[in-house]
């Protein structure tokens, strides 16, 4: 029988800001930078990680947003590790790596590829960082969309949910180019698990075109 | 829930060995190698072996292909990358009735890192910036076929192809689409060789996946497509059934492999529990093979925990080196080719084992029942997927 699916949980990076469901956690004020932010609020959520700083700025941003949004949900707590998916979608793939990479082979004077830089020019090396801070082993698949497309990442998570494959689905949008940036993740569960669990149901919204826009548009900003 | 059956109606290869399947395996039947060492300082620094496509003839076609197909294009400049994925669907939605770009097919664009070579000062020029982003390749392409569903681009590393398929069958199978174009390619570009190398990742001579002698993996370019759908009398689809797929991750490092291959294990164990068929049930194995010391030992360990030890198993990356975000299409047609011709093939650079497990290596080119294949994949981000085809006994 079908299940209803439901967004228990949704991350918001956007704006100097981090957003966990509907309240505005951080704000970071008098960043100069991108960087400085990502830094700031590593530190501010008081993480212990230092392969954080090895990473590339598309996998801190999901980094960060994943780290928030698997706290406040409990979800490893519910699930095994192989039930849970992730779905990452953003429009510009690796492009912000691509770009810092192609400088050290452009110049043969100076040409000098390293493979630390070379491993993040793959966009799904963010889904592998995210599965390897907490050991997930699921589906997972990194996908690439022009802009925002709450039908596209809906058709994908739904259809995995649907065959049975996972129990829970992390997905969603993290998009980062130069200075540019934007995360916005959420946790897809199946109605009868999350309702077995006490889960702050007054949180819950269906999982629908309509609840991922309303999301994405007019939160945080 | 719906639950529909996905058959593959439509499939091509281009290669190093050529533009269609089947002159591609008519190369392999014949034992042609692919690879070429190549000297051309604007994609690598040393000489290395490369399995290029001869850039002559892919002009060439595309040319006559667009004057017969598109001719109010001529004047259009297409990538090199863009070439290949508008040739490979072109020839694979040949003889299939137009509706196949209508509105219930989903074009799906598997690749790792699309028109990369527009970052090279060069030909950044020549095209629009937005040309770089991989919606926008796959724009192009949906715009040349007049698609008339927006395309979904899979860019997963190495698993990339079967991941499409993956999606595509899931798509299908729930009622979301009754049909899909996957195709899957990536070029060989100065980027690519130069961050392999920066790896030490790179065989000087040809690849030898398995093999004890084994020193790297060589670099392939190329595109493989394959029509996929449920409508099976409508596009006469053949025998051929998408049975199961799954993905998985190691959760274990960003750039090596599992060391036990659990992973990949768990990722065929549940592709065979989808599939409903048994270990002994699995005639041949398409590994992914990419002659690197660790992934094929990975690979060896995963397919004991899998149970398939005695299954024939080849690489096909012998023939036309490892083609990245194309390898999941390229090799799932070679393997669909497998089974449709009854024939297992050589693993191309093999000849003593060098895994620590005992599998059993494909030596020769062997007729043999092939009525269920499995194919898999690995790659950086720790991920990995299976898919199993299956060979019907009846047509539609």
């Amino acid at each position: 029988m079908k299940d209803n699916l439901l967004l228990t949980h949704w991350c918001m990076i956007r704006n100097n800001q981090l957003v966990i469901d509907n309240k505005i956690d951080v704000v970071t004020e008098n960043i100069s930078n991108f960087a400085g932010f990502l830094k700031a609020l590593y530190k501010k959520e008081q993480l212990s990680y230092p392969k954080f700083y090895k990473m590339d700025s598309l996998s801190k941003t999901g980094f960060l947003t994943s780290e928030k949004l698997i706290k406040e949900s409990n979800v490893l707590d519910h699930y095994r590790k192989e039930e849970i998916g992730i779905i990452i979608f953003n429009s510009s793939a690796s492009l912000d790596t691509d770009t810092a990479y192609q400088k050290t082979i452009q110049d043969k004077s100076s040409y000098f590829p390293s493979p630390s830089v070379f491993v993040y020019t793959l966009p799904n090396i963010l889904v592998g960082e995210i599965c390897i801070r907490h050991k997930i082993k699921g589906e997972n698949a990194f996908l690439v969309s022009e802009k925002f497309d709450a039908e596209m990442i809906l058709d994908n998570v739904a259809s995995l949910m649907e065959s049975g494959r996972v129990q829970a689905c992390l997905c969603g949008w993290v998009e980062v180019l130069g200075e540019k940036y934007e995360s916005l993740l959420f946790l897809v569960e199946n109605a009868s698990q999350v309702f077995e669990k006490d889960n702050k149901p007054s949180l819950h919204k269906t999982f629908t075109i309509n609840n991922l826009n309303n999301i994405y548009y007019t939160k945080g900003d | 829930m719906e639950n529909n059956s996905v058959y593959v109606a439509g499939d091509n290869v281009i290669t190093s060995l050529g533009f269609t399947t089947d002159e591609t395996i008519r190369k392999i039947k014949n034992n042609n190698i692919g690879f070429k060492v190549c000297n051309d300082r604007s994609l690598t620094p040393a000489p290395i072996p490369l399995s290029l496509v001869d850039s002559y003839q892919l002009d060439e076609l595309f040319q006559r292909t667009v004057e017969i197909f598109r001719p109010d294009n001529r004047n259009t400049r297409y990538t090199r990358m863009e070439k290949f994925f508008i040739l490979s669907i072109f020839d694979a939605t040949n003889e299939l009735p137009a509706e196949i770009f209508g509105t219930k097919t989903q074009l799906i664009i598997s690749t790792t890192k699309g028109n990369i070579d527009l970052l090279e000062e060069e030909k950044k020029v020549l095209y629009e910036p937005e040309r770089i982003y991989l919606w926008r390749l796959a724009e192009v392409i949906r715009q040349f076929f007049n698609f008339e569903n927006r395309p979904l681009i899979v860019s997963n590393a190495c698993i990339s192809g079967i991941l499409a398929l993956s999606i595509a069958s899931r798509m299908i199978q729930s009622g979301r689409c009754e049909n899909a174009v996957v195709s899957g390619g990536d070029i060989i570009s100065e980027f690519v060789v130069s961050g392999f190398t920066s790896f030490q990742a790179l065989s000087p001579e040809p690849c030898k996946p398995f093999d004890i002698s084994r020193n790297g993996l060589s670099l392939g370019e190329g595109c493989g497509t394959m029509v996929l759908t449920s409508s099976t009398q409508r596009f006469s689809a053949t025998n051929i059934r998408i049975a199961g797929s799954a993905s998985s991750n190691d959760a274990n490092h960003i750039s090596g492999p599992s060391r036990t291959g659990e992973e990949l294990a768990m990722a065929i164990q549940k592709t065979m529990h989808e599939a409903a068929f048994e270990p002994t049930e699995i005639n041949y194995i398409s590994a992914h093979g990419t002659a690197t010391l660790y992934n094929d030992e990975m690979e060896s360990k995963a397919l004991v925990l899998a149970g398939l030890q005695n299954v024939p198993v080849n690489s096909l990356k012998g023939y036309f080196g490892h083609t990245l975000g194309g390898a999941g299409l390229i090799e799932s047609v070679i393997t669909m080719r497998s089974a449709l011709d009854n024939m297992l093939f050589r693993s191309a650079g093999f000849s003593v084992l060098g895994v620590p497990e005992n599998i059993n290596v494909i030596q020769q080119h062997t007729p043999a029942t092939v009525d269920t294949c499995l194919k898999i994949a690995s790659g950086f981000g720790g991920c990995n997927a299976a898919i199993i085809f299956h060979k019907e006994k009846s047509t539609h």
